[in-house]
């Protein structure tokens, strides 16, 4: 096969991992390259500023919002735009919408796409070959796992991101959240229930 | 045929682990530098997504199972620096001790890499990952079905343009009938893009397949698995 190595360059690295990736930010930087304070700011980014918070401004949107929940599920790609959430991994967004008769989850089986502009980088679980090999053959056993537990009338529906297309589940609004503010909403729309291992949090009760 | 990244339905990986929504976004220092230096060297334009992707898919196939997933990046960004001839791999053994040794007289005695004047700066980061890099692109390859129709996965999977070579079609959906939930337009083909043999762009769908077409065993008669596959990864029925 025509690319595959004998000689694989990364045995050329330090075995420990945090090493090899001194020694690849060292040589590039030294080469001029890199600039190390471009990889702080990287880092910065996506530890601090882009992250599941977007995605649940766009949730508790379209819960609050029918005619922007109509747009964002024919075509959310502009309107993510508009409120910022355009960018890296994010390029076609398509928003899937969960009712009681569909249950939409989203995986990634061949690598880990996933949608970074709303949701950041990925947890750990969602790249796991635990969750990439078994989401799609048994999806209900995946959400017991995270204790879910669907009725049966509800089918599931699975989607494998294998294109640049990146998927966000729409997760059902609440019972018990009537009458609450956008900004409300946003604590009840977890990271999970937009990638479809989890629902939206329930209010708690007025005291 | 296969290879290892391509584990849809694969039975024995156990269960799934879920971490607290709260978890830190890098569990170890090392992981955010690792995706942040591979960032940063993609910003460099010798690669794209798709040849990316397969530097990590055609790692060995025990490195590809003991590899952690930022291991897997950090190997498959060793491969396309000395493929791509952005570094020799002598740079990279001198790298042997941490990086620490090598070219001890510092970075004034180097002289400046062809590439450095592309080089990501810490200002331009916010406006580089904003712009992203979309993969829709017009195309003349005419739109050939609409939502409702049926088709199928053609067979055997796997690049017809390279053998053993980057593909977006796994291999549980392989010779499986579906039907078109969505058109997403004419996108670049990761089959060709990947290898550089241009971008080939061709329509891309949703189709919807039956979990009872994919799986011997489904959990439940109304569940489905949507794939995003290219017009040339079907057949119609």
């Amino acid at each position: 096969m025509p690319h595959d190595h004998c000689d694989h360059p990364h045995s050329l690295l330090p075995p420990d991992p945090a090493l090899r990736v001194k020694a690849l930010e060292t040589i590039l930087t030294r080469k001029g390259l890199i600039d190390p304070a471009a990889l702080d700011e990287i880092i910065d980014t996506y530890q601090n500023r882009i992250g599941p918070a977007n995605g649940a401004r766009v949730v508790a949107r379209a819960w609050s919002d029918p005619a922007f929940k109509a747009d964002l599920l024919a075509d959310a790609d502009p309107l993510l735009a508009d409120l910022g959430f355009y960018g890296r991994q994010g390029e076609h967004v398509v928003v899937v919408e969960n009712t009681p008769a569909q249950h939409n989850m989203v995986v990634c089986t061949l690598c880990s796409c996933y949608p970074w502009p709303l949701l950041g980088i990925p947890p750990g679980w969602y790249k796991s070959d635990a969750y990439r090999a078994r989401a799609v053959r048994e999806p209900r056993k995946v959400l017991a796992e995270f204790g879910v537990s669907l009725p049966q009338d509800t089918s599931v529906r699975v989607w494998d991101s294998t294109a640049e297309v990146r998927y966000l589940v729409l997760p059902m609004r609440p019972e018990g959240s009537d009458g609450m503010s956008e900004d409300e909403l946003t604590a009840l729309v977890s990271r999970d229930s937009m990638i479809g291992t989890g629902l939206a949090r329930k209010p708690e009760a007025p005291a | 045929m296969t290879r290892m990244h391509d584990m849809g339905g694969r039975f024995g990986d156990g269960p799934v682990r879920p971490d607290a929504e709260d978890a830190p976004v890098f569990a170890e220092d090392w992981h955010g530098r690792a995706l942040a230096v591979t960032l940063a060297a993609g910003a460099l334009g010798q690669w794209n997504i798709d040849t990316s992707r397969h530097a990590r898919e055609r790692l060995a196939p025990k490195d590809y199972a003991r590899f952690s997933y930022y291991e897997k990046w950090l190997a498959g960004l060793a491969t396309l620096l000395v493929e791509k001839q952005v570094l020799r791999a002598e740079d990279l053994a001198q790298t042997a001790d941490g990086g620490e040794g090598g070219e001890g007289t510092g970075a004034a005695a180097v002289a400046p890499h062809p590439l450095a004047a592309r080089a990501l700066k810490a200002a331009d980061v916010a406006a580089a990952l904003a712009k992203g890099g979309p993969a829709d692109r017009p195309s003349e390859v005419a739109i050939a079905y609409a939502p409702g129709d049926a088709v199928r996965c053609r067979r055997p999977g796997g690049n017809r343009l390279v053998d053993g070579g980057h593909t977006r079609l796994p291999s549980y959906a392989v010779g499986a009938l579906g039907r078109i939930v969505r058109v997403h337009g004419t996108h670049v083909l990761p089959d060709s893009a990947a290898h550089g043999l241009g971008e080939a762009p061709e329509p891309l769908y949703a189709v919807a397949f039956a979990a009872s077409e994919l799986w011997s065993a489904p959990e439940h008669p109304g569940d489905e698995v949507v794939l995003d596959l290219w017009q040339s990864y079907l057949e119609p029925v």
